[in-house]
């Protein structure tokens, strides 16, 4: 079962990750062109070498959207896919393109998620209430509308503290070594030019002492929305060995989805990255312990506790005691989140997964700049959607 | 508050319709399977185990324990800053099942994992909400 380990991502780009955007607006299709067109040009290759697009929503149409953005492009492809999984948007796309390219339906697939402004319409819209709520649905028969909104399980931080208080009940929580994972991370970002928070790191105190949000997460552990976004370029290995940069291979993926609302969660502590991660590793013939780097999916520092045990990278309970006793910078001991992170970047909506792909890809390809690692050949990424309900992992492999 | 939106209340469904009923009734309405004997929530229209359709409401006593909680220093929507800290709880009933709920009659200090709960009926317009308050 699994990929050959036959595609490879050969170009990427990124936005500028950017708290308050001041640039020109465009509408998410034109991101979208622009995105691709930076990617092709990374991997030297030229807009009629596509013939696969893998997308997420995009803000101007509300459906058939593969084949807007095909259009939009002027390139026919033969493989076209919108992936919803929300934070595991990124990982879920790269697996899927590295799937159908070894299928031999395509050979040059672009995977875009842009997540800047749009242009402000002059015809202001009524106001959605599903968004106004942030609720996934407002709908009537939905679960979540009938079940969670009237009690106020509203948008993310809730679901996660919730997590987090359970964890804390049943394996004891330090909320230090928690503070320290985003110092680290933060350490990290401090020296990326494409983050938010790049040049300002932060001590563990300033994190113990930013608001309590919702119990026991505060604010720096919690992301930043931003304005970003990024795009890869996935292609057949013939395809790499003709592009100007070191081929990164896909050689492990898993995705794995339980539930919508972490109440329903069977143990809220043990997370579908598990499953995802064990499929990853034993489809690329890798085990936790020879990675080189970890980009581990980081909306809250919850996130990255569960993954780092659920994953394998320790065992469970053990995850507070792990990030005491590693270093997690780009520098350290266990290079974690080398690019500061989305707790370090800045969360750009459902693309910020993207960011720990695209620093998986800069690593292995050589090209981090400050933040290069000495050896870099296998890094593992996690993606999470919703409440760590839908998740994702990949494993990449320099060639 | 500047918008036209009313709290949201849920909007019972002809599947969910006995559960609100019961609640309306100060009674809790569970479905349990006959085909598999698994306790189902939130109401479905087929067992989450099994997806047999060989479903049955049965009153249950909604002695509960808490799961989890949090509790949000700022309103995770406009409408509930009234309720600030709001009490947020997964409730697990003595059947197994749990749901999202909001802990009333209770100090902050006393909200952790494991207190034993009792539910409350509380009436809103049109529905009753299931609360939970400690034993």
């Amino acid at each position: 079962m699994g990929l050959r380990g036959d595609a490879a991502v050969v170009g990427f780009a990124e936005y500028k990750h950017e708290r308050k955007y001041s640039g020109p607006r465009k509408f998410t299709i034109e991101q979208w062109a622009d995105l691709a067109q930076m990617a092709l040009a990374d991997a030297g290759l030229e807009a009629s070498d596509i013939n696969g697009i893998v997308c997420s929503d995009i803000r101007e149409s509300g459906m058939f959207m593969p084949a807007t953005i095909a259009e939009y492009l002027g390139q026919p492809v033969n493989f076209a896919e919108r992936v919803d999984l929300g934070g595991a948007n990124a990982v879920g796309m790269i697996w899927r393109a590295a799937a159908a390219i070894e299928l031999g339906v395509c050979d040059v697939v672009v995977c875009a998620l842009p997540a800047r402004p749009i242009p402000s319409n002059p015809q202001p819209q009524p106001v959605n209430p599903m968004r106004y709520f942030g609720a996934s649905s407002m709908n009537w028969g939905s679960p979540q509308a009938e079940f969670e909104v009237p009690y106020g399980n509203l948008a993310q931080n809730c679901g996660y503290a919730m997590i987090a208080q359970r964890y804390a009940a049943d394996y004891g929580y330090d909320a230090a070594a928690m503070a320290k994972l985003v110092v680290d991370q933060r350490r990290s970002a401090a020296l990326n030019p494409n983050a938010a928070f790049y040049g300002q790191p932060i001590e563990i105190e300033d994190v113990l002492g930013s608001k309590l949000i919702a119990d026991p997460l505060r604010m720096l552990e919690i992301v930043m929305p931003v304005a970003g976004g990024g795009a890869v370029v996935v292609a057949s290995r013939e395809i790499a060995a003709k592009c100007s940069r070191r081929p990164v291979f896909v050689t492990g993926f898993g995705e794995h989805l339980t539930i919508k609302t972490p109440t329903y969660a069977e143990d809220a502590c043990f997370t579908p990255v598990g499953p995802a991660s064990q499929q990853a590793f034993e489809m690329a013939g890798v085990t936790p312990g020879n990675v080189d780097a970890a980009q581990i999916y980081d909306c809250y520092t919850i996130t990255v506790l569960l993954t780092l045990e659920d994953a394998g990278f320790c065992d469970k309970g053990e995850g507070m005691q792990f990030i005491t006793e590693h270093d997690l910078t780009f520098s350290g001991d266990f290079p974690m989140n080398t690019h500061g992170g989305q707790l370090g970047m800045g969360q750009a909506g459902a693309a910020g997964g993207m960011t720990q792909t695209i620093e998986a890809v800069r690593q292995i390809m050589g090209r981090a700049a400050e933040r290069q690692l000495g050896t870099c050949d296998t890094v593992y990424i996690s993606g999470t959607g919703g409440v760590m309900s839908e998740q994702s992992a990949l494993l990449l492999q320099g060639g | 508050m500047d918008n036209d939106f009313a709290k949201p209340l849920p909007r019972p469904t002809p599947t969910s319709q006995p559960f609100w009923d019961g609640l309306a009734a100060n009674k809790i309405m569970i479905q349990h399977c006959l085909d598999c004997a698994t306790w189902v929530f939130y109401p479905r229209s087929r067992c989450s185990s099994c997806l047999s359709d060989n479903l049955e409401w049965r009153e249950v006593t909604g002695d509960a324990v808490l799961y989890t909680f949090t509790l949000t220093r700022q309103p995770t929507a406009p409408h509930f800053a009234d309720e600030v800290p709001q009490k947020l709880a997964v409730v697990e009933l003595a059947e197994g099942v749990r749901m999202t709920s909001t802990l009333v009659n209770i100090d902050e200090a006393d909200v952790r994992v494991g207190i034993k709960l009792k539910p409350v009926f509380a009436k809103r317009d049109g529905v009753t909400l299931l609360l939970f308050e400690p034993i």
